[in-house]
């Protein structure tokens, strides 16, 4: 005997996800969710980043890793509102799923946000396929990771709405060409914007600055 | 890297699926349908489902994968091609951004349960 089911497998993730956006809409955030690769600087770049438009843009992290709560140590120093999210002591998730955002979220007092910015676990497999609830998703890709990783992880460079190519103040020392990395993002994604810069020097931060800015208000009107 | 959190969840659907009224139910296939763009490795999804089935009523079952193909459109000139690598510019205008139609699925189509 036949049983026709014709289900999502993720629909519970979906189903959250769902809950999550109406759940920030009520409570007028904007939601950013960031991923890469593990190392390519998502951190020192979220820093800056929170240097440039705190206070007038009312920031608050979610940050998730699968050890150690490093990372919310270095953006709270900043003076946002961070929740650090440990998704296994050992091992552990490879992505955030929307039920650990709804958890994290419930901890911070969105009211007084105008902006949630989710880290997400390094990886660029795994968090493209879940939804969280998020306004739009950033990758980070550093130019030591190599020009031809949007080719080798398509979906998660297609499902961003933007990129950073981070670590640019590097090139001298490198034998990668910065612009073929740009190509291959185009390549997998062509109408997406690409912000070459470096958290490091902060070289080409007003452009991502102004995306972002942009992004907040057009959600707003 | 997720394939025992999306076995678990396959799991729950199928037994969630099955009426109740059917005493011992054994399930002998599980037809799922996965997009090549998923984030999912066949391998690794049948390893996991082996394991998190045991002592349930779909051990031993059957997974029988039908791949979807990366189907996608151009917003620009609408053409609609599939895409058979990682390139997603429109081969017709260059241009555009694309909508993916297909090859996205994580899907449970229907159960088959032993007479």
């Amino acid at each position: 005997m036949e049983i026709t089911i014709q289900k999502k497998v993720l629909e519970v993730n979906e189903t959250m996800a769902d809950k999550n956006r109406n759940y920030f809409r009520e409570k007028g955030v904007f939601v950013l969710n960031m991923m890469s690769s593990p190392g390519s600087g998502k951190t020192e770049t979220l820093c800056k980043t929170l240097k440039r438009i705190m206070p007038e843009t009312r920031t608050g992290v979610i940050v998730g890793d699968i050890c150690t709560r490093n990372d919310a140590d270095r953006l709270e120093a900043t003076g946002a509102a961070v929740v650090q999210i440990n998704t296994d002591q050992f091992g552990g998730d490879c992505h955030l799923a929307a039920h650990l955002i709804d958890k994290a979220a419930r901890e911070m007092t969105l009211d007084s946000l105008d902006l949630l910015i989710v880290e997400n676990i390094g990886n660029l497999v795994c968090p493209a396929e879940f939804d969280i609830g998020e306004n739009v998703k950033v990758v980070v890709l550093s130019v030591t990771e190599g020009e031809d990783k949007p080719l080798k992880y398509p979906l998660m460079f297609q499902v961003a709405d933007a990129a950073i190519l981070n670590k640019i103040d590097l090139l001298p020392y490198l034998d990668v060409d910065a612009d073929l990395a740009v190509n291959n993002m185009k390549t997998v994604h062509p109408m997406m914007p690409v912000f070459k810069l470096s958290a490091k020097t902060e070289e080409g931060f007003d452009q991502w600055i102004e995306w972002l800015n942009g992004q907040i208000q057009a959600w707003k009107k | 890297m997720h394939e025992m959190g999306v076995a678990q969840q396959m799991v729950n659907i199928a037994i969630a699926s099955i009426p109740s009224d059917i005493v011992n139910p054994k399930v002998e296939k599980l037809n799922l349908r996965i997009g090549n763009l998923a984030a999912v490795v066949e391998d690794s999804l049948k390893f996991c489902f082996e394991i998190i089935t045991k002592d349930t009523s779909l051990e031993g079952a059957k997974l029988v994968i039908e791949k979807v193909p990366v189907v996608v459109k151009c917003k620009a000139c609408a053409h609609q091609w599939e895409v058979d690598g990682p390139v997603f510019t429109c081969p017709s205008c260059r241009d555009g951004a694309v909508e993916i139609l297909s090859g996205r699925e994580l899907e449970i189509s229907s159960l088959e349960l032993a007479d």
